[in-house]
């Protein structure tokens, strides 16, 4: 009997996961980069104008004639169903004062049926043709530009956006600082901790894995319940530091409902992230390593930095890695505790998906977001591969 | 410098010229029971000392206490003429060999040779020379560059040794080196160790419960039994003249017969199965008439055609021959049903008896040696 070979038989097993990967993960996430640079529905709302604007140039001013009965007939056509109000609305997120000359311009033409340029004079102007050519166009790079604060302008040229509209890169910088934070702490109060789990008498090891799991095993209202009765203005934390005259009764901590709620619940809810996979390493190093290192002269410092140290490293970077990479997606904790500094920019994506709908911008900012994860694990795997660990 | 160590001189005679000296340490882990129940010990200077026992019988607390890893409950460590006994690991100037090599695996193999020479803040030139030369003598020279993982067991064990002796350590110690090897490189790197001491004479105390190294290796073997020194000898001493039964049974193959104490000595006579008188040298004394067992090598056991070609015989039938090329091997039961082991040279001289034949087995007298108390419970 011919042997299968191993090859096929390994995708064999690999397959169901394969397909549930791709249905509920790969194929969204595709979705999701699809809507971030695809968006029809100004393209199918107005056909006629799309095609009659195609071989315009912009820089020739005006669209012939062509084009102004164009978009007279598609209005026309969308008159009556509710479609107008949608294509405002749709454009005047793109430019103020559009949702009015659409409706207004819409009216007139299916009352009197008049030419364009004597409903409105912006009609006139080339910027506005300039726009809706462009926003006919169902590819478009504008969801990415304004994620990273970026306009075009009608005349083509890419600028940043008007001052009081920028706000994601502040955001993007600003979850890539708490991310940071969150991962320091980790690894300033993670090592110490799983050093202790690893070297702990069994009693001891099992209250100390109890500590580090509890965030696991609490509902996340009751957690969120239990850190704002700790933490807010009369809380207890505050309540003990004014009894012990630390903080007087008018200077009051703000820890809640701020960044340092949203850094604060975070490390408390990724510490475990950390701890574990460092604790797994910890638990695979012999003694015999640290007695080595004894014998041949090394003091208890010198033994921890050259020896104990560098071989734990890879557990400090894959929990550090872990921890670094869901902080950057964190949104719940920072949206039940962070009030408004505290708010991260996968809010502002939950923002765009549930109430604004503005999909587009929430997939460029959701791959913006990936792209910064995928780059970072990349780069990890390139530092653990080469064996600088 | 005179100090404590040579107040306390052992009454074992031991001086400054003894590396080591142990003086009555006691390990207990728990506080009840004893590990390491009272070792008093000297080590000369370039000594190959090996202590050998069974599975738990406390070598590798004996050699924790020594490297500093475990305090000793009780007693006193000397080494080099100082008492180390509450003296860090790291200050005792102490080589270590592991059995799993404990070589950093995040360090390449010259990085781990020069380890110990930048704790002892050596400057990078000599610290450089003396890897080369390390490299050299465990004859691995162009590896430096290598990790740990990328080198075989072999390959490693002796970066593991160089590693511990490129400090010359005033003791080097190592526990079970060769147990992760397998048989044939581990008669290699018993080789090794033999040339490795005979160049540089590092005093080392060597930790096994494999026999043959032990033998072959040691100056002297110190034969551990439930935390206490059993024996300590050269190997020579200690295979042909064991002073208990312990020792005997311990090392090398031995026959152990059990007998009844007719008369003392020298010689001893004892009578086998009930019938059969003999003699033995006797090494302790029993009262007569109680029991005693007789311990004989294999191969000091001869089959014999006539009662009187040797001065003791027993009667026995053969029940298992198997054949080793250079010898057989033969199995043969007493009337009381206890088996005894001989061997007959395959050199053409002899006939080979078939199972179930009724043959006679002898030996000299002072082939022989009967302890008192039977046979133990320890062995086998
Ligand atoms: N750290 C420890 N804590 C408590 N008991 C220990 C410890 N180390 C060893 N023991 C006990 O001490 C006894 C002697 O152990 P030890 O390791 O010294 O024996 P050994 O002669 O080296 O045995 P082996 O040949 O199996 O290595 C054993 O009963 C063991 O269970
Ligand atoms: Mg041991």
């Amino acid at each position: 009997m011919r042997q299968r070979s191993p090859h096929r038989t390994g995708w064999t097993l690999v397959l169901p996961l394969l397909v549930f990967t791709l249905v509920t993960f790969l194929a969204p996430i595709g979705f999701m980069l699809w809507k971030s640079v695809y968006d029809p529905e100004v393209a199918g709302l107005l056909g006629q104008t799309r095609q009659a604007l195609a071989k315009w140039q912009t820089s020739t001013g005006l669209p012939g004639p062509e084009g102004f009965d164009a978009l007279s007939r598609d209005l026309r056509d969308l008159t009556g169903d509710g479609r107008v109000s949608q294509l405002a609305l749709r454009l005047n997120r793109e430019r103020s004062g559009m949702r009015q000359l659409i409706e207004v311009t819409a009216d007139a033409i299916a009352e009197y049926d008049r030419p364009l340029l004597e409903i409105d004079p912006r009609w006139g102007d080339p910027d506005t043709w300039v726009l809706l050519k462009r926003m006919t166009q169902p590819l478009t790079a504008r969801y990415f530009l304004s994620a990273v604060d970026l306009q075009q302008t009608p005349q083509g040229s890419i600028v940043r956006q008007d001052e009081s509209r920028r706000i994601y890169v502040y955001l993007f910088g600003r979850t890539i600082l708490v991310a940071s934070v969150v991962t320091a702490v980790c690894i300033i109060l993670g090592y110490p901790f799983a050093y202790a789990l690893a070297t702990a008498r069994p009693r001891m090891q099992r209250l100390l894995f109890f500590i580090v799991m509890l965030p696991f095993w609490t509902s996340l209202l009751v957690r969120t319940t239990a850190w704002i009765v700790l933490l807010q203005r009369r809380g207890v934390l505050n309540e003990i530091l004014v009894a012990m005259n630390i903080v007087s009764e008018r200077s009051r901590l703000e820890l809640i409902y701020n960044l340092s709620g949203t850094l604060i619940v975070m490390t408390h809810v990724l510490l475990p992230f950390f701890v574990l996979p460092l604790y797994a390493v910890m638990k695979g190093i012999p003694k015999q390593y640290v007695r080595a290192g004894k014998s041949l002269g090394a003091g208890p410092v010198r033994v921890f930095l050259r020896i104990y140290l560098p071989m734990t490293l890879p557990g400090v970077l894959a929990g550090a890695a872990l921890v670094f990479i869901l902080s950057l997606g964190y949104y719940v904790t920072p949206a039940l505790v962070g009030g408004r500094t505290g708010q991260l920019i996968s809010n502002q994506i939950a923002f765009h998906v549930q109430t604004s709908l503005n999909w587009g911008l929430a997939a460029a900012l959701g791959s913006i977001l990936l792209v910064i994860v995928v780059v970072l694990t990349m780069l990890l795997s390139r530092v653990t591969q080469r064996g600088v660990l | 410098m005179l100090n404590a160590a040579v107040k306390n001189r052992p009454p074992s005679g031991a001086t400054f010229e003894h590396a080591v000296v142990l003086q009555n340490v006691v390990k207990s882990y728990d506080g009840t029971t004893q590990v390491v129940k009272g070792v008093d010990l000297s080590v000369r200077s370039g000594e190959f000392l090996t202590i050998l026992g069974p599975s738990g019988s406390g070598k590798t607390s004996l050699l924790m206490m020594l490297a500093g890893f475990e305090q000793p409950s009780d007693g006193a460590i000397i080494i080099g003429g100082r008492d180390v006994s509450r003296q860090p690991a790291h200050k005792r100037n102490i080589g270590m060999v592991f059995q799993q090599y404990a070589l950093f695996p995040h360090l390449t193999v010259a990085q781990n040779l020069a380890f110990p020479l930048e704790m002892r803040r050596m400057g990078r030139r000599e610290i450089d020379d003396r890897v080369g030369w390390a490299l050299n003598l465990v004859k691995l020279e162009g590896l430096g560059a290598r990790r740990p993982a990328q080198l075989s067991g072999g390959q490693q064990q002796r970066i593991a040794v160089a590693r511990a002796l490129i400090f010359e350590p005033q003791l080097v110690l190592m526990d079970e080196p060769l147990g992760a090897l397998d048989k044939q490189l581990r008669q290699q790197m018993q080789d090794e160790i033999a040339r490795l001491h005979h160049e540089l004479r590092p005093t080392i105390i060597y930790v096994t419960h494999d026999q043959g190294e032990a033998i072959s290796l040691s100056d002297r073997v110190a034969v551990f039994e439930g935390g206490k020194i059993s024996q300590i000898d050269p190997p020579t001493a200690l295979y042909n003249a064991p002073r208990n039964d312990f020792v005997a049974g311990f090392i090398g193959e031995n026959n152990r017969i059990p007998a009844r104490i007719i008369s003392h000595g020298p010689p001893s006579r004892l009578a086998v199965s009930g019938r059969a008188i003999v003699s033995a040298l006797s090494v302790d004394i029993a009262p007569t008439e109680t029991h005693a067992c007789i311990m004989i090598r294999p191969e000091r056991l001869r089959r014999v055609a006539h009662l009187c070609q040797l001065p003791n015989t027993i009667d026995v039938v053969v029940s298992e021959v198997s054949y080793h090329g250079d010898s057989y091997r033969l199995r043969a039961s007493l009337d009381d049903g206890i088996d005894v082991i001989t061997r007959i040279p395959n050199d053409g001289t002899q006939s080979i008896p078939d199972i179930g034949e009724s043959i006679l087995l002898g030996w000299s007298t002072e082939d022989a040696r009967a302890f008192a108390g039977g046979v133990s419970a320890t062995i086998r």
